[in-house]
């Protein structure tokens, strides 16, 4: 093994959904990778492709969502073709999973004891006491005031921010390698938000864990991320150290996108909006799927699809560069 | 008379004046488990003496996080909840002297509501037309259906919308153009007044800008006056004149936009602001604030914000502030009052 190798590699990954009218091409051939100890951010509008990606890394993309080309590798093997069994052993113990809604996330009959436990001895040799120990361990470093008190609550018993504190535990139960995170903090109030990615970011610190992180936000990115990938209509629009991103943006999506947040301290009359709506997936058009939005539109443009290539400090996939 | 009641005092020509609102709501235990296990009558107290003025075309906004109360005072103001105690004033008219629904249909046809969820506040089996309509016809604002037809074009064209989308069903609208069609339905009886819940926090952040741009517009056009509710402080800056920070149905500080943002005093505005991720800010290492919003029906005693504040002193823990005034506005803080506060490091 290389020792310069990325912990995840996806390459030229289509994700498509096979319908009654045809197949819809969700995520289209994209290329990404994480290294060790990495946080890479996806952003993106809702039907960007971004959870897909996530879902299909982690093995879980609900039919009839299908991978229909390209390779997912950690560390090197290929495991989008696993079979069910095997991809149930990595999952946990290899790759944790971190999702938007804490509540669907945590079986609401049984106690977070059991929950952790359960994890941790499907995946590891432990004893049900060792077991228990490293549960009560796990709560402490995910930040559950009195952790020894709360172990045999029920889900319900935990405000919002706690159970996702929970379902992070959950993820980290067996020290995995890399956690898809998929929207971790937007079912939560701001300043929640804010222990939250502090918890992530520690935890990315301490363990050496790598971090896909999903979300549309990108004030969560700037402040938790070391690679940003823009994505728009299935395909990765930009990607590239995120100061980069946020302040030098080449593709003139990225750029209208960062624009349109408002920021506190910058007044401005009207924010830069970009007209318009993404594209469904049925109506993409050929080209550069950005190319009826986009102010800097060509001739190629429209004919086209540009693909990443080297700008400035970020890869963009636009025809301008 | 309260200090709490200062914001609110004399310059009578605000569009809004809601004073020492309150509205509670009883979440005991049912009668039986009352009498036979001894549990007592519970309130939960959503909003807790609120009193605030809107001065025509400006926007004030509501800001705090959930459970605060913030949509509990707009539901209030646009008369889907009964208030518990406290008076709304429009334009000086008391909403609550109007009885009956005749009495109150000339000022409600003037205050209009845009909702948060832009899939859940439009009939999935009207056409976009009927439901931009019926406000026309409920308060019977014009006769015959060639003028009803025309202020439907005109109003889809405001709001950025082809006349012939009128014809289609809100479910072959994205979330962006669905909340375009609610704000059409909101100026349909020619409002001057908007309630505006969350309107975009359920949309992406290119259609959230496109939103904000076109209420801005609409403002600027119509002379709109806005009550804007969200929890998003980016937004509210970009929105608001003035704005409101609750905590626990109780508002911590209101002030100027730019007196708040520039120099917050109350601890609980200071770590919403040091919250806001900020795109400036790369990778900067935040240190948020421990611990939660406490349940409101068992709320804190004196500051209600006291077991979070680093300011917390006996006081605070035992006597509830009251609103006094500050640059720009209002706070409610002992530690301010009692020159306790450091500077803000901004500033």
């Amino acid at each position: 093994m290389a020792a310069n190798q990325p912990l995840l590699q996806v390459n030229n990954l289509r994700i498509e959904f096979p319908n009654r009218r045809g197949t819809l091409v969700a995520v289209d051939d994209i290329s990404l990778h994480i290294d060790p100890g990495e946080v890479l951010g996806v952003v993106g509008e809702s039907g960007a492709g971004k959870s897909l990606t996530g879902a299909a890394i982690i093995g879980l993309l609900e039919p009839p969502g299908r991978i229909a080309g390209g390779e997912i590798l950690l560390d090197g093997r290929r495991i989008d073709n696993l079979p069910y069994e095997q991809m149930r052993r990595i999952r946990g113990k290899e790759i944790g999973a971190i999702f938007q809604d804490p509540l669907t996330s945590l079986n609401p009959l049984y106690k977070i004891s059991r929950q952790l436990v359960e994890t941790i001895q499907t995946h590891t040799d432990m004893s049900a006491t060792q077991a228990r120990n490293h549960a009560l361990d796990l709560l402490d470093s995910v930040g559950i005031p009195a952790a020894s008190e709360r172990l045999d609550a029920y889900p319900h018993e935990f405000s919002g921010g706690m159970r996702q504190r929970v379902v992070i535990a959950l993820a980290l139960a067996v020290n995995p390698r890399l956690i898809i995170a998929d929207e971790p903090t937007t079912a939560l109030d701001v300043s929640i938000q804010a222990q939250i990615i502090g918890l992530l970011r520690r935890l990315c610190r301490d363990h050496g864990t790598a971090v896909m992180l999903v979300t549309h936000d990108m004030g969560v990115i700037a402040e938790t991320a070391d690679r940003v990938a823009v994505m728009y209509a299935g395909r990765i629009a930009e990607v590239g150290p995120v100061e980069a991103v946020v302040k030098d943006a080449r593709h003139p999506y990225t750029h209208g996108l960062m624009g349109s947040i408002p920021a506190v301290g910058h007044h401005v009359e009207r924010l830069t909006q970009i007209d318009g709506a993404m594209p469904r997936l049925t109506e993409i058009p050929p080209g550069c799927a950005f190319n009826p939005r986009c102010p800097k539109v060509f001739d190629k443009c429209l004919a086209e699809r540009p693909d990443l290539r080297p700008a400035g400090r970020t890869d963009v996939s636009c025809w301008l560069y | 008379m309260t200090i709490a009641a200062a914001p609110t005092t004399p310059h009578d020509s605000a569009k809004l004046r809601v004073h020492g609102l309150k509205r509670y709501f009883d979440v005991s235990a049912p009668w039986l488990n009352r009498v036979l296990e001894g549990r007592k009558r519970q309130l939960l107290k959503a909003v807790d003496d609120i009193s605030f003025a809107i001065e025509p075309g400006k926007t004030l906004s509501l800001v705090g996080e959930s459970g605060c109360g913030k949509s509990t005072v707009a539901r209030c103001i646009v008369g889907l909840y009964r208030p518990s105690g406290g008076s709304i004033d429009f334009e000086g008219v008391d909403l609550a002297t109007l009885r009956g629904r005749a009495a109150q249909a000339p000022i409600r046809r003037r205050m209009q509501m845009i909702f948060q969820d832009p899939f859940a506040s439009l009939n999935p089996r009207w056409r976009v037309f009927d439901i931009i309509a019926e406000p026309i016809r409920a308060f019977r604002l014009l006769r015959g259906a060639g003028a009803i037809q025309r202020r439907v074009d005109e109003l889809l064209g405001q709001v950025g919308l082809a006349a012939r989308d009128g014809e289609k069903y809100p479910h072959e609208f994205s979330g962006g153009q669905r909340q375009r069609i609610s704000i059409a339905r909101a100026l349909a009886s020619n409002p001057d007044f908007l309630v505006c819940d969350e309107p975009t926090s359920a949309l992406d952040v290119s259609v959230q800008a496109q939103i904000l741009n076109l209420m801005k517009e609409l403002q600027r056009e119509l002379g709109l006056t806005y009550l804007f509710i969200s929890h998003d402080l980016s937004v509210v800056y970009h929105m608001s004149d003035t704005v409101g920070v609750m905590y626990l149905g109780r508002l911590a500080e209101i002030r100027s936009a730019a007196d708040l943002f520039s120099e917050p005093q109350h601890p609980y505005t200071r770590l919403l602001l040091e919250t806001i991720p900020d795109l400036d800010v790369i990778g900067r290492h935040r240190e948020p604030l421990a611990g939660e919003v406490p349940s409101p029906i068992n709320p804190p005693s004196g500051c209600t914000f006291h077991p979070r504040c680093p300011l917390a002193n006996e006081r605070c823990r035992a006597e509830r502030p009251e609103l006094q005034p500050t640059a720009g506005g209002f706070v409610a803080c002992h530690a301010v009052a009692e020159g306790r506060l450091p500077p803000h490091p901004a500033s």
